[in-house]
């Protein structure tokens, strides 16, 4: 028998389905928002309609906008020639949240993956093979993950654009501030194969 | 001395035991009881302290002891090269096994640092006569014992390897997209390949070349193709790649490391292991898992736990004796079961006896002095 009246039910069967939230934490957070409702659920529930109505992919880059194409897309200043490559839209953040990069990125959605049958038309490959041309890219930052399927895809990318422009990928090593003492054997033998002269 | 083995284990609700508690200290350990009474068991919860699926490659589900099947837990206290370490293995009922080292979660790789498990169980009897594939297993545990990376860059390839077969069998022509696996497959192939021959070159160094009760094996691998893969990773991703139109019409990979098939002859007589007697087939594997057990001992600075199933029983008196006096020579506490005490007599009070008696519909459990 459910606790809550149905439509209260409802809202916390939903929110046990987000990534990180279960039944218990979905019930607390309910309970919470109903507690403040002028402050929290109503423009909650505000944000929530706004962003359902206007949320899309960007037409260009694969990002998430509001509008067809994104602030990045559509800035001049991110046009400076440089590409970075990324699986999905939280590693766009990651790379955003740093603030070196001063480029525009494309968001693949995945990696390529034969068993989960996504070939290079599920991951907007041939966008990006367009893209090159039509907006004077001269480099390609492969920041894809270090996993049989991001290196497969990498691979994939770099023989495709070969020729056409300098394609390079994100170091693999030591952390910044991390200790050797802590890596595993695999990021050591990275680093040290990517070694520089001093 | 220094050493690693197990100061404490207990096992909880796994297969027949309910609740297993032992002391222990560095020497070997003769299991014995009647058929059934839970012998291997013991064995196998203690091959599930190194990476891996456990000595019978049995699933997480599997293990739980009937009819409860509330989960299992396998906890082990261990004496590693004079450091302690507390492992702890469980699964809850429909759910993966997991690990804690020291009261941390971590991954099963991460045994391989702390602790170097070798087995021998009667299945391998016929490791020589059946097919490839257990032995191309065998061989793997081997380098994966010597060399703890093995483990990773055996699933590397095993990943690329089923990606690329998914596309033969699709029929799917991108030439790209193969050619990218191929060079993943390729740069991990290129390193199992390496990790196997340093293996059988690292066994070959430590294997006896007298004549003894514990003969001798010249290890070799093969191909079906009868051609050697070649070494670089250049030059096997290009015989990958020129192997594409024959992998197609078959639906899957035919060139590669996971073809490659271990060769084993008695190297006095310069006979097959396959064709050997079953008894010299014995000897052989027993003495290949010694030469391993060397090898560990000057590599990681301690010899391996040992888990010796049914071993005694196979042996004439002489071969038993002698491969008590090598165990006790390297000092690495072996774990072996039979069915009756007289078979360990030999060992007197160099070793730790445990009863194992089945009664109510689980195993007993008793130290011996």
């Amino acid at each position: 028998m459910a606790d809550a009246p149905q439509e209260i039910e409802a809202l916390i069967d939903m929110m046990a389905r987000l990534p990180g939230l279960g039944p218990r934490s979905a019930r607390r957070a309910v309970l919470h928002l109903i507690a403040r409702r002028g402050q929290l659920l109503a423009p909650l529930a505000q944000a929530m309609q706004a962003v359902a109505e206007t949320a899309r992919e960007c037409l260009n880059c694969g990002n998430i906008a509001t509008a067809d194409i994104c602030p990045i897309c559509a800035s001049e200043a991110r046009a400076n020639g440089e590409l970075c490559v990324v699986e999905d839209v939280a590693d766009l953040w990651a790379m955003e949240r740093a603030g070196v990069f001063r480029g525009r990125y494309h968001v693949l959605g995945g990696t390529l993956s034969a068993l989960d049958s996504i070939g290079p038309e599920e991951l907007r490959i041939p966008r990006l093979l367009d893209r090159i041309e039509a907006e004077n890219i001269t480099e390609v930052i492969l920041a894809l993950n270090a996993t049989v399927d991001g290196q497969t895809t990498a691979h994939y990318i770099a023989d495709a654009l070969e020729g056409r422009v300098r394609v390079s990928s994100l170091a693999q090593g030591v952390p910044v501030g991390g200790e050797l003492d802590y890596l595993d054997d695999g990021t050591i033998t990275a680093a040290l194969r990517a070694r520089k002269t001093l | 001395m220094s050493r690693l083995f197990l100061k404490a284990l207990s096992l909880s609700h796994f297969r027949s035991h309910r609740a297993t508690r032992l002391a222990l200290d560095h020497r070997p350990v003769a299991i014995f009881g009647a058929n059934g009474a839970g012998k291997t068991n013991i064995l196998e919860a203690i091959s599930l302290l190194s990476p891996g699926r456990g000595l019978r490659r049995a699933a997480a589900g599997e293990m739980a002891r009937r009819p409860e099947e509330v989960g299992w837990k396998v906890t082990a206290a261990l004496d590693s090269l004079g450091q302690h370490h507390e492992i702890e293995t469980w699964a809850e009922p429909g759910q993966a096994r997991q690990l804690r080292i020291d009261g941390k979660t971590a991954p099963q790789a991460e045994l391989g640092r702390i602790a170097r498990i070798l087995w021998l169980t009667p299945a391998m009897d016929r490791l020589w006569t059946e097919g490839a594939e257990g032995r191309r297993r065998f061989l793997d545990r081997i380098a994966l014992s010597l060399f703890p990376e093995h483990g990773d860059i055996a699933l590397r390839y095993e990943r690329a390897m089923r990606e690329r077969n998914r596309l033969l069998r699709d029929g799917v022509r991108d030439g790209r997209w193969y050619e990218a696996l191929e060079a993943q497959m390729a740069s991990a192939g290129a390193a199992l390949l390496a990790g196997r021959r340093a293996a059988i070159a690292r066994l070959a160094a430590v294997q006896p070349r007298a004549e003894g009760p514990f003969p001798a094996a010249t290890l070799s691998l093969e191909t079906p193709e009868g051609e050697a893969l070649p070494d670089s990773e250049r030059a096997l991703a290009a015989a990958i790649a020129r192997s594409r139109p024959r992998d197609m019409a078959a639906g899957r990979s035919l060139i590669g490391p996971h073809r490659q098939d271990l060769v084993a002859v008695y190297a006095a007589k310069a006979v097959p292991a396959r064709d050997c007697s079953t008894g010299e087939q014995k000897a052989l594997l027993i003495s290949l898992i010694l030469a391993n057990a060397r090898a560990i001992a000057e590599d990681f600075g301690a010899p391996p736990i040992l888990l010796l199933d049914e071993v005694a029983a196979h042996l004439d008196a002489q071969r038993r004796a002698a491969l008590f006096a090598e165990i006790l020579a390297l000092g690495a506490q072996a774990w072996m079961t039979g069915t009756g005490e007289e078979l360990f007599d030999e060992l007197g009070e160099k070793a730790q006896r445990l009863e194992v008696r089945e009664a109510q519909g689980q195993s007993l459990v008793e130290m011996r002095d």
